[in-house]
């Protein structure tokens, strides 16, 4: 074990040369080729194609690579952690507890025959021990937290009974109740409309700062990724193609993040033909 | 250019290649089922037998020879002999050809019944689907074997009424399976597709709806078969089916009933027939679903 | 005379009104756009001019013909449409062959092989495609398949329901200018259905905005960049439509 210096502070999550490897009946496919990252409490945004490992990279994390999937790194460590030789029951301990993941589509996340409240009150009690009556206040609780106007009523819905803005909400609600230190948002609102998207990213937002998470931020939608975030890694491929800034987005060097950027319609833009990106085999091997 | 590319050429140039490509790719799948192969083979097995019966038959399926009556297996006949001095063996391998003849044309009557009623009742909704599911639903109230046997003593004894009993009992679940499918397809964005580009309704239901519903339909004829064997031996077995001297398999069990006890292989051989039979198309079954499944994409 | 007129109309699924009293018009080979989010009928207004709707009441007119319960073959010569999901628009089991020459011989046009080739060619797909099934295909190429398959009747009118939706953005930026470049060269005129406000201002000279079964207001795509003479709601769309600003989600509200 290499011991890490009093000076630097422990990232929360320390990444190196990350492989996802699935075997297909077409012979093995590598969806994560190599990759590396430190995340502080920060809230990092990964943007991608499809295909582009993003969200592989995300389950990786998580553990939850699909069974034929193998994941392979030089370091994957979680508070100085490592989570590489972990069973099924450390990821228990560790995933919704201290790492927790907000998916797209709540509607199949959210157990459809249980209400809401008991699906929160149980995300709650699995990792803390309380009475139920103080479970159920800790669940209005962070159901007001979330900017649900209505807690009481809302606790006793099932999950078709509320529509996809707030089912979202619930999911955060959900995920954030343990007080975990990092959130892996895998495009949590692409299924939503564009003002109750940024609601949903602004309620997000302020629980991750008020809390002092780390937040990873997972999205197709790269002008979204570069408002909402501080700092982005532009995947392709399985590898990274450029890590910047956020707020220097438009200041991109690398020619596939430029061509996502150019290929973007715009408001105020021409109504000339659109620049179509083109792809250079280099960046694969890169 | 081998076979095998041509096969699984990423661009056809046919549609006959296509076709062929894609049942190749299918067959790849199916065959990675141990099992469902030995499903195969077994239902391959019965029709050879069936179609050799005259020359695999070492005797006269009819010949009773009361002299040689109740023989035990090995001893001049391989299966043993029945109560009238019959080969068992023979008599098997004779029954093949009815329990193929009851198997193919249940399935060519009833699944194309079932086809037809469940997607009119499917895509058509309305009072069409309230009558044909309400009819499919008085069928389904009753347990098949009881109506068949109500059917074959309104119509009298025989095979072919048999037949045409089980026939009649066996299309309300495809009418069901079928509608279910039609239901799931009809909203689909290619239905509204086809709409739009002025298809009939005829045309939308044969080439764009039944395609959907017919790889269910078939995993699930295929599955009903050994239920479709086991009525056609149990109305054998109760005088209803098949008549004497007729080789049919369940008259067959009915027969050896009386010498149970005593000369158990008069039963128990034709009962081992349809029991390997019937696994055969339950194995098969269970391959072409996983390789049928319509939601696979494919 | 416009291309296409809608006056007054009005939808109800199941006593449910989803549309109340639209109008538009579209000149012949323009582009409209129509934008709104969920539940604001903008796709139910396409899927009534297209026959998708049965019931309905208002006026709709296509190429100066007003339209009445029934659509006859005629009118999907005049009128086609683009599906959102590329995925979900393409039977499974038929070919790409299949898929374009089947409309070819409904109308019996003749020339099915050349036609379907040259089907395929407009769209920039090469003739290996011909005998491919759509599981075969890249999101983008079934969407040109589906793109294809509504030109082949050589329709006048092309409604777009979100057509680059579920699609990567590199993706949406080839189909978009390929639908450009059709209406070029066809003289086609658009009804581009979007959620994306930059999609519709890149594609069209005017949008309609909708809300809940309204048209909220119809503007020159132009004047998108002036929100002071926008209505309130097109105008927290536009600004929503621009990122994530904290202070301004603040200041978003509901509008009925």
């Amino acid at each position: 074990m290499e011991t890490t210096g009093a000076m630097a502070e422990t990232p929360l999550l320390d990444i190196e040369n990350l492989r996802v490897t699935f075997r297909t009946s077409h012979g093995t496919v590598e969806a994560v080729r190599g990759i590396g990252f430190t995340l502080g409490r920060e809230r990092l945004g990964i943007v991608g194609e499809s295909g582009s490992g993003k969200s592989q990279t995300g389950r990786a994390i998580l553990g939850l690579t699909a069974g034929n999937g193998e994941i392979r790194a030089d370091r994957l460590r979680f508070h100085g952690q490592d989570l590489m030789g972990f069973g099924q029951r450390e990821w228990r301990a560790i995933r919704g507890k201290r790492i927790s993941m907000v998916m797209q589509d709540p509607i199949y996340s959210l157990n459809p025959v249980m209400t809401v409240g008991r699906q929160i009150v149980e995300a709650y009690t699995t990792h803390h021990r309380v009475s139920p009556r103080e479970a159920k206040e800790k669940t209005l609780e962070m159901l007001a937290a979330v900017k649900i106007r209505d807690p009481e009523s809302v606790f006793g819905r099932y999950p078709h009974e509320v529509s996809g803005g707030m089912g979202q909400r619930i999911m955060i609600a959900m995920m954030l109740i343990p007080d975990p230190d990092l959130i892996i948002a895998d495009e949590p609102t692409s299924a939503l409309d564009v003002t109750v998207q940024l609601q949903v990213l602004a309620i997000l937002d302020d629980l991750v700062r008020e809390r002092g998470m780390g937040l990873i931020f997972i999205s197709h939608d790269l002008s979204l990724v570069s408002s909402f975030c501080d700092r982005i890694l532009v995947m392709y491929k399985g590898r990274i193609m450029e890590e910047l800034k956020a707020s220097e987005l438009h200041r991109a060097k690398h020619p596939y993040t430029r061509g996502l950027l150019d290929c973007l319609p715009s408001l105020d833009g021409p109504k000339a033909p659109l620049r179509v990106l083109r792809r250079d085999p280099a960046w694969e091997i890169g | 250019m081998t076979t095998r590319q041509w096969l699984l050429s990423a661009s056809p140039a046919s549609q006959m290649q296509a076709r062929l490509g894609r049942a190749y790719v299918g067959w790849q799948s199916f065959r990675q089922n141990r099992l469902a192969v030995i499903g195969l083979a077994i239902i391959l097995l019965l029709v050879l037998v069936a179609a050799l019966a005259d020359i695999l038959a070492p005797y006269d399926p009819l010949a009773s020879d009361l002299t040689q009556r109740l023989r035990a297996p090995g001893d001049g006949f391989l299966l043993g002999s029945d109560g009238l001095g019959r080969d068992i063996l023979s008599r098997i391998i004779h029954g093949s050809r009815y329990t193929l003849m009851i198997v193919a044309l249940v399935a060519i009557t009833a699944a194309p019944v079932g086809l037809i009623v469940g997607t009119a009742a499917g895509f058509l909704g309305g009072w069409v689907d309230t009558v044909l599911m309400r009819i499919t639903d008085i069928f389904l109230a009753f347990p098949k074997l009881i109506l068949a046997l109500a059917f074959v003593s309104a119509l009298g004894p025989g095979i072919e009424n048999a037949i045409l009993a089980i026939a009649l009992t066996s299309w309300p679940p495809y009418a069901r399976v079928a509608r279910a499918e039609t239901l799931t397809v009809r909203g689909a964005d290619y239905m509204a597709a086809a709409r739009l580009q002025g298809i009939s309704r005829t045309r939308q239901v044969l080439g764009h709806i039944a395609p959907m519903c017919i790889p269910s339909l078939i995993v699930r004829v295929t599955l009903d078969m050994a239920g479709i064997i086991l009525t056609a031996a149990g109305l054998g077995f109760l005088g209803l089916g098949a008549q004497p001297p007729l080789p049919e398999w369940g008259a067959m069990i009915a027969n050896g009933r009386q010498f149970l006890l005593d000369q158990w292989w008069v039963a128990t051989m034709p009962g081992i027939a349809i029991f390997i039979v019937s696994l055969g198309f339950n194995l098969f079954g269970d391959g072409l679903r996983d390789v049928l499944d319509p939601k696979r994409g494919q | 005379m416009p291309m296409l007129e809608i006056e007054y109309l009005n939808v109800r699924f199941s006593d449910t009104p989803v549309l109340k009293d639209v109008g538009l018009a579209v000149p012949r080979n323009a582009s409209f756009g129509l934008v709104g989010e969920s539940g604001s009928g903008k796709s139910t207004v396409l899927r009534t001019v297209c026959g998708l709707v049965d019931d309905w009441d208002g006026t709709i007119s296509v190429a100066d013909r007003k339209l009445g319960a029934k659509r006859d073959l005629a009118f999907y010569r005049t009128t086609q449409m683009v599906f959102q999901d590329p995925y979900g628009s393409l039977h499974p089991r038929h070919t790409i062959h299949r898929i374009l020459s089947e409309p070819v011989k409904v109308h019996r046009l003749g020339d099915t092989e050349a036609r379907v080739a040259a089907a395929l060619a407009q769209v920039g797909l090469d003739a290996t495609f011909r005998f491919r099934y759509p599981h075969q295909l890249s999101g983008g190429q079934r969407q040109r398949v589906a793109i294809a398959r509504a030109l082949i009747l050589e329709p006048q009118l092309v409604l777009l329901d979100e057509p680059t939706s579920a699609l990567d953005v590199s993706i949406q930026a080839e189909i978009l200018n390929l639908l450009q470049d059709l209406q070029q060269r066809l003289g086609l005129t658009y009804v581009v259905v979007s959620h994306d406000l930059a999609i519709v201002a890149h594609m069209c000279e005017t949008v309609a905005i909708m809300n809940r079964g309204r048209v909220v207001e119809t503007v020159a795509t132009g004047a998108l960049g002036d929100t002071a003479s926008l209505s309130p709601y097109s105008r927290q769309l536009l600004v929503a439509s621009k990122g994530y600003d904290r202070a301004a989600v603040d200041r978003f509200v509901d509008f009925e």
